[in-house]
């Protein structure tokens, strides 16, 4: 008979932190805070995740890169259950997730409903183009000082 | 009726209106008239999708008989469908696309502001979801409605008549019915006949702004909640349904 020991939710919290999101990879899936809970029920590892938006289309991808991610560490006894609510919120983005976006050159979501400067140039002239961008969960804005267009991460 | 015959109406209503308008919709995908536009009602469409998703998969939960929301998206015809009649309606014109969705966005802000304090958890908490993304639809429709309506000539006449037209469809959606008396009683969900009163305020605001005037008409058409609609549904259906039709079950 062989024993195996379940490795601690801690250590698979660590394993998700390196999933990134497919569309904005250089983010993970816990930066983004979809991640809501990893559980050990008996032997079987339950991870909630929580949609962006309700339509997004990354949705089943994630959950198939996350499962893909787990059970390449050996994970067997798997479910991955959707949870909608609280719903989703801007709010929920890691501070190290809002860096990275920004230096990625999308700017991070402010309270205020608008992006606090330029990724590229740092100004902070702008201007909205659309409410609605190339994911759901972004909008197009652009910078005066430098003319470049860019990603905002919108509130929500 | 049972509570859950009722609840389970109320579902495909809400549902098949987001499909319905979610699929007209989507046939602006690289047809708008900007490309950021382009790229809104595409977004639009694709929430409305998600919306559509949820409330169907919650039908067919309370119906019980194992239907999952692509069953009932894919496989019901006509008369089991149960979406507004304002949402079939053909989109016309820029300006027509966007007046429907504004007359729309405005009722579901409502609707689903109520619908968060509904009795059942379920429907609460999908309300809670959709209604965050629908304050970003109802932002961009009503915008348009105010910089198209108080625009040129040209487009101030085509948002007119937008309007007009749009009008006797957009009142079936304060019509109240059995399924909705049943729902309200129980705290499931507002009686939409109450909701009429915010939604003129909030509409009358928008377009006294668009400098359009609101058609002093009290008519509504009804059906669409019933099933009887319009022959523009058949023909929304053929082009969404068409490939479950000729490849029953077939899967990505």
């Amino acid at each position: 008979m062989v024993s195996t020991t379940l490795p601690s939710t801690a250590q698979v919290w660590d394993w998700l932190a390196e999933v990134p999101d497919p569309e904005i990879p250089v983010i993970s899936v816990t930066d983004l805070g979809i991640v809501r809970s990893v559980e050990w029920q008996g032997d079987t590892l339950v991870v909630h995740v929580t949609p962006t938006y309700s339509g997004c289309p990354a949705t089943s991808i994630i959950a198939l890169d996350i499962e893909t991610a787990l059970r390449a560490r050996g994970i067997e006894n798997l479910r991955i259950e959707r949870r909608l609510s609280p719903p989703w919120t801007t709010d929920w983005l890691s501070d190290e997730g809002r860096e990275k976006l920004e230096a990625y050159g999308i700017a991070p979501p402010q309270p205020a409903g608008g992006p606090a400067r330029c990724p590229h140039c740092g100004g902070t002239d702008l201007e909205r183009i659309s409410q609605f961008g190339s994911t759901p969960c972004k909008a197009q804005w652009r910078c005066r000082g430098c003319l470049e267009p860019f990603d905002y991460f919108k509130c929500i | 009726m049972t509570r859950d015959e009722a609840l389970f109406e109320f579902c495909l209503r809400l549902g098949d209106t987001t499909l319905i308008l979610g699929h007209r919709v989507s046939e602006w995908c690289g047809h708008a008239p900007i490309l950021e536009e382009d790229i809104a009602l595409a977004n639009t469409a694709l929430d409305l999708i998600g919306e559509t998703q949820m409330w169907l998969s919650l039908a067919g939960e309370i119906e019980g008989k194992g239907r999952n929301a692509d069953d009932l998206a894919y496989l019901r015809d006509a008369w089991d469908f149960r979406n507004l009649l304002l949402v079939e309606r053909p989109n016309g014109d820029f300006g027509r696309t966007v007046m429907r969705q504004f007359l729309y966005d405005a009722f579901a802000s409502l609707m689903l502001a109520g619908l968060m304090k509904s009795a059942d958890t379920r429907v609460a908490q999908i309300a809670a979801k959709a209604s965050k993304e629908v304050a970003y639809h109802l932002e961009r429709s009503a915008d348009l409605v105010v910089r198209l309506g108080d625009g040129t000539a040209e487009s101030h006449a085509r948002m007119q008549a937008a309007l007009d037209e749009h009008w006797p469809y957009a009142l079936e959606m304060f019509v109240a019915d059995d399924v909705d008396c049943v729902l309200a009683e129980v705290g499931i969900a507002p009686d939409p006949s109450t909701l009429r009163a915010d939604w003129d305020a909030l509409t009358g605001r928008v377009l006294s702004q668009a400098t359009l005037d609101i058609p002093d008409s009290g008519f509504a058409h009804k059906g669409g909640k019933s099933g009887r609609h319009t022959e523009h549904l058949g023909h929304v259906l053929t082009e969404m349904q068409w490939l479950q039709r000729a490849y029953p079950g077939a899967r990505w």
